[in-house]
């Protein structure tokens, strides 16, 4: 879509744009840049100068095992938690927009999680999890050491899943009543008309016309599981126990900064980078597909 | 409603509640936790009966956090990039909109791509790049040649160096360097109608009159829905503040939660940390809580 009316002076056009364009060239194009070179060389943090490995380092790193256990570890973490997340949300949705008496009450209340900081969260349920206090010690109390986060990797992983899909339900909820509520009403009385019930007008009316929402959150959901667990797991988990939950962004920062492999780092960004461009790709090729159902 | 339904009604109800009471329960149970002492907060069960030392907790967590400056250097921060977010994307947005020029596709990729690769996923080279900010010009100097003909006419090396760690603008540039805002304000400049611009040219106004004094008037509300994400999303930052803020007086609240983390051997001093998480949280929850309908609006316009 273009403007049929513009401004003729197109210098100061340009000049309105160059603060954002400084700032996307030094704090992004830049270190995108540098994070392509370093994957490819071997650089000594104390600058010694960088040799140049080629692909080396690529190779290194898909040749360890820790970075595969990582990679299940995220995909994992991101499957279940995105399903849950999607899950939950979608139904609370869809029965929060049958505005029955009282639902302006779930409308407010249900998207609370999401403005909460994930470290944050991560604290109040390390404490709601942990295994000697909080709530989980009851059930231990009844089963000796049925939970321990601390000890048991499934244990850690369930944690760090519960957490965030806790935040991501109210994330999810809200896209999805805003998807349900621009359902024309008429469909759903002309349906009700037709002596469909609730349930049926759910699966033939309102599911597919919000498809184009389920695969936009799924896409949200998935990129934001490698993003903002990283919160969640360097308070809950620290990675660990023996690295079950050390996440792929946990692991870049954790070479990176903790063990000072800035290479090994890099091409760990670069294999990340590609990852969510393809996922983003995929996102466009859906958003395509919207036009059908409209 | 449609029909009369009573007991899907009631299920309806019954679900809706349980998911209330799982969303409501962790702000309950931290908020509970806080007010208890020690021993109290360690019962197996946990007495769901709030404890009286509520404000001694809130007090401890307070100094022992250190979180007045905390707090201060967070919204500082938060207000920072929300601001830098709000102007930067209305220039920009204004000027892809409302202007011809050559390469004017080309900056719109180039600003689109910025929205595919989060912080997160560079951040060691940004990292370096906010050690010294400079470092990108030094670079393109040296290899066109620039820095050694100056060297060379006026026998001054330039090695150009600006450290922004531990500052407020190395906090903050890097995560005003994104797409987010300028689709926001773009699909909404397309919306304002093409008979505004010309009245206004007709009536002398040029393009920086017609900005400041339509066109911004006129996106109020996005601002304001932008504004509420883009502190949220600042205040909620964590692995960023981690990095670049190695030097506690320019420290992050809700990075300070770690150290309220009950260590192994320690007293399991969970009171205490309930009551710092229920002071990092509460800011943000007022937020959300005050300003729903721009959350709410400016969340689903940002992501699409």
């Amino acid at each position: 879509m273009e403007k049929r009316v513009t401004f003729s002076k197109w210098t100061i056009g340009i000049l309105f744009a160059v603060p954002q364009l400084i700032l996307i060239f030094t704090f992004f194009y830049w270190p995108a840049g540098q994070a392509v070179y370093w994957s490819l060389t071997l650089q000594q943090p104390w600058g010694g100068g960088n040799i140049w490995v080629g692909l080396d380092n690529f190779r290194s790193i898909l040749s360890n095992a820790s970075y595969w256990d990582s990679i299940t570890a995220s995909m994992i973490f991101a499957g279940i938690s995105t399903g849950l997340a999607m899950t939950i949300a979608l139904v609370l949705a869809a029965l929060t927009d049958r505005q029955l008496a009282g639902s302006w009450l779930y409308r407010v209340v249900l998207i609370w999680p999401y403005g909460i900081a994930a470290p944050a969260l991560a604290l109040a349920f390390r404490f709601i999890l942990a295994p000697e206090a909080g709530f989980m010690a009851v059930v231990n109390q009844v089963w000796p050491g049925f939970w321990d986060p601390g000890l048991d990797g499934t244990d850690a992983m369930a944690s760090i899943i519960i957490a965030f899909s806790w935040k991501y339900v109210g994330y999810n909820f809200i896209f999805f009543l805003a998807a349900f509520q621009a359902i024309p009403r008429s469909l759903i009385e002309a349906a009700a008309m037709d002596g469909s019930g609730v349930i049926r007008r759910f699966w033939d009316i309102q599911f597919p016309l919000i498809t184009p929402t389920i695969f936009f959150l799924l896409v949200i959901n998935i990129t934001e599981s490698f993003q903002d667990s990283f919160g969640i797991v360097d308070i809950m988990t620290a990675g660990g126990p023996a690295n079950a939950t050390n996440l792929m962004v946990y692991k870049i920062y954790s070479d990176g900064f903790k063990g000072l492999d800035y290479s090994g780092a890099a091409a760990q960004s670069i294999i990340l980078m590609l990852l969510i461009i393809a996922l983003t790709i995929v996102q466009f090729r859906f958003i395509e597909r919207r036009v059908h159902y409209r | 409603m449609v029909e009369r339904t009573p007991i899907l009604n009631f299920f309806t109800h019954l679900i809706l509640f349980v998911g209330f009471v799982f969303c409501v329960a962790p702000f309950v149970i931290v908020a509970i936790a806080a007010s208890h002492n020690l021993k109290d907060v360690n019962d197996v069960p946990m007495s769901l009966l709030p404890g009286s030392d509520f404000w001694v907790n809130i007090k401890t967590a307070w100094t022992t956090a250190d979180l007045g400056p905390k707090l201060l250097n967070s919204f500082i921060m938060a207000f920072g990039v929300a601001a830098g977010k709000v102007i930067i994307s209305a220039l920009t947005a204004f000027s892809i909109v409302y202007f011809r020029y050559p390469g004017r596709m080309l900056m719109f990729w180039l600003i689109f791509i910025t929205l595919m690769l989060p912080l997160e996923v560079r951040i060691v080279p940004t990292y370096a790049v906010v050690a010294n900010v400079l470092e990108p010009y030094q670079a393109i100097m040296d290899l066109t040649g620039l820095s050694w003909l100056i060297e060379r006419v006026s026998g001054v090396q330039v090695s150009l160096s600006l450290g922004l760690l531990n500052s407020y603008s190395g906090l903050i540039l890097p995560l005003v360097a994104t797409a987010t805002g300028t689709f926001l304000y773009r699909q909404f400049f397309l919306t304002v109608p093409d008979e505004l611009t010309e009245a206004a040219r007709m009536d002398g106004a040029g393009a920086l009159r017609f900005f400041v004094d339509i066109l911004l008037p006129l996106s109020r509300n996005n601002m304001a829905a932008l504004g509420t994400i883009m502190f949220l999303w600042a205040w909620n930052q964590y692995l960023w503040p981690l990095l670049i803020t190695t030097d506690q007086s320019h420290a992050m609240a809700v990075t300070e939660l770690k150290q309220l983390i009950p260590n192994v051997g320690g007293a399991p001093e969970w009171h205490i940390a309930m009551a710092g998480t229920l002071i990092v949280m509460l800011p943000p929850l007022i937020v959300v809580v005050l300003m729903q309908r721009w959350f709410v609006r400016g969340l689903i316009a940002t992501e699409k």
